[in-house]
């Protein structure tokens, strides 16, 4: 069914990208970041060759929906099959599901209705890399994230084919790629079966109208919308549903945080009293018109712009203050395709005096949350969501 | 071999065994110091090792004890004691 993928990539042509900037409060990443193709994608950042880990660069992150070629890319371990389609299988089972069945790629898109969703896929450790204290892992900056189509069918509806017995509390996700020794835990995740039955928790094959690319989980990968990107299962072959919790070190040990410390949705029955798996996506923002430092031209038209996005309650408001925080003003907010998508805002900047401009961005959620001004500190550097700030100058 | 062509052949070695190497990581340059074929030996069996230069600015010595105990108690490095002990070393004072 898999050939191994021997040499990931081909030619490589990189580019060394000296001085990048980074927010006024984070330490620098790195003095230097390299840029580098995947087969079938543009250049992006380079955190890791292999297994491979690269962030999309900020000005792949301008447009409403990020292209499949400048989509980030994040795996956990090195072996990642080139899944031929036509071979490929999913298989449903479990011990709470009733009827186990096995379902080709052609069968997955003709035996079930099919959808569209407009949602963001961020990485639970995006900016990561701008923690303080510093936290180990990838060291991310903005581009662990995107924000797709992605084009399947419900999850619910394949669990319903199979039958789900009332006893079911998790359903359980694998995906083709593995580890290159037999020692290490396989990336397998699970979810409460409530969210696994949401209406908008999909198999996904397309992502913006086209197959799914090999680097983000061909054939078929989970998509959780509102859910951090590890419960995004790629290369999907295997859904469990079962009747107690999943006990795999991506549950037990990776992808946790203090419990009680953030908000979100449970997962109870992963919780203990001293962490609980991370779920939701936080309110947060993103600046994607300028980046810390850029200079502007004196009396020429300038507008600030970027996304704002949350777990999918969606954005209600996203503020600029131009004073150190002691004023915030409104921005106009743009279109938003979906709760679970980004959406735009974009405001004027005053061009006429030279000299520094100091900018904050905070967003607000339709549930009343908002950006935070300080990082709350966990072990794993996950949730880096406080109100950006840039400064810019006028000259 | 000199150092230089030593060093590249613990790079290539996980490749010549017919481990998937991604085409890019043999660029990896690590610091020339005692330890570090080992390092390369071992640990690019799972993972290229810019992993170790990624984290260099965010792990001290006791980070780094924390990072080879958990590649061989969680992800399963058959790697003993004393390999452990030099790789630590290594990590710990060039890194």
């Amino acid at each position: 069914m898999v050939t191994r993928r021997r040499v990931l990539a081909g030619s490589i042509g990189g580019l060394l990208l000296s001085g990048l900037r980074t927010d006024a409060f984070a330490a620098a990443p790195s003095a230097s970041e390299l840029l580098t193709a995947l087969p079938g994608k543009r250049p992006l950042i380079k955190r890791t060759f292999r297994p491979p880990n690269y962030e999309t660069p900020l000005a792949d992150l301008r447009s409403q929906i990020t292209a499949n070629d400048s989509f980030f890319v994040r795996y956990h371990l090195a072996s990642i099959p080139d899944v031929d389609p036509s071979t490929w299988r999913l298989r449903i089972g479990g011990a709470s599901a009733k009827r186990p069945l096995e379902l080709s790629l052609d069968e997955l898109k003709r035996g079930f209705e099919r959808l569209e969703l407009a949602a963001i896929n961020q990485c639970s450790g995006n900016r990561r890399g701008l923690f303080t204290p510093r936290a180990g892992g990838v060291q991310w900056t903005y581009g662990a994230m995107g924000n797709a189509l992605w084009g399947g069918v419900r999850l619910r509806d394949v669990l319903n084919r199979a039958g789900v017995n009332g006893d079911a509390l998790e359903v359980v996700f694998d995906g083709a790629d593995g580890a290159a020794l037999p020692g290490t835990p396989d990336f397998v995740k699970s979810l409460p079966v409530d969210r696994a039955l949401d209406a908008h928790t999909l198999i996904a094959f397309e992502m913006n109208g086209k197959p799914l690319p090999h680097w983000n989980g061909a054939p078929a990968r989970l998509v959780v919308p509102g859910w951090t990107a590890t419960y995004w299962v790629k290369h999907l072959t295997s859904i469990k549903v079962e009747p107690k919790a999943f006990d795999g070190f991506w549950m037990k040990s990776a992808y946790r945080i203090p419990t009680g410390a953030f908000p979100g949705a449970r997962f109870a029955s992963q919780e203990n009293a001293q962490t609980t798996p991370i779920t939701e996506i936080l309110i947060n923002s993103l600046v994607t018109s300028h980046a810390n430092g850029d200079r502007l031209e004196r009396g020429r038209p300038a507008e600030l712009a970027g996304w704002a996005w949350d777990g999918g309650s969606g954005i209600g408001a996203v503020e600029v203050s131009l004073d150190e925080r002691r004023s915030w003003r409104q921005t106009t907010l743009g279109a938003a395709p979906s709760p679970y998508s980004w959406r735009g805002f974009r405001m004027a900047l005053d061009t006429a005096k030279p000299g520094p401009v100091q900018i904050a961005v905070r967003a607000t959620g339709r549930n009343g949350a908002r950006q935070p001004e300080q990082l709350t500190p966990n072990p794993s550097g996950y949730h880096h969501n406080i109100i950006q700030t840039l400064t810019l100058e006028v000259v | 071999m000199n150092a230089r062509l030593r060093y590249v052949a613990a790079l290539l070695a996980p490749f010549l065994a017919g481990l998937a190497v991604a085409a890019g990581e043999e660029s990896i340059e690590l610091q020339d110091a005692p330890g570090r074929d080992l390092v390369v030996a071992r640990c690019s069996s799972c993972h290229s090792v810019d992993y170790v230069q990624m984290n260099a600015p965010v792990l001290d010595r006791a980070g780094w004890q924390k990072s080879v105990r958990k590649m061989i108690d969680q992800f399963g490095a058959p790697i003993g004691e004393e390999d452990a002990q030099r790789i630590l070393e290594y990590l710990a004072t060039h890194y």
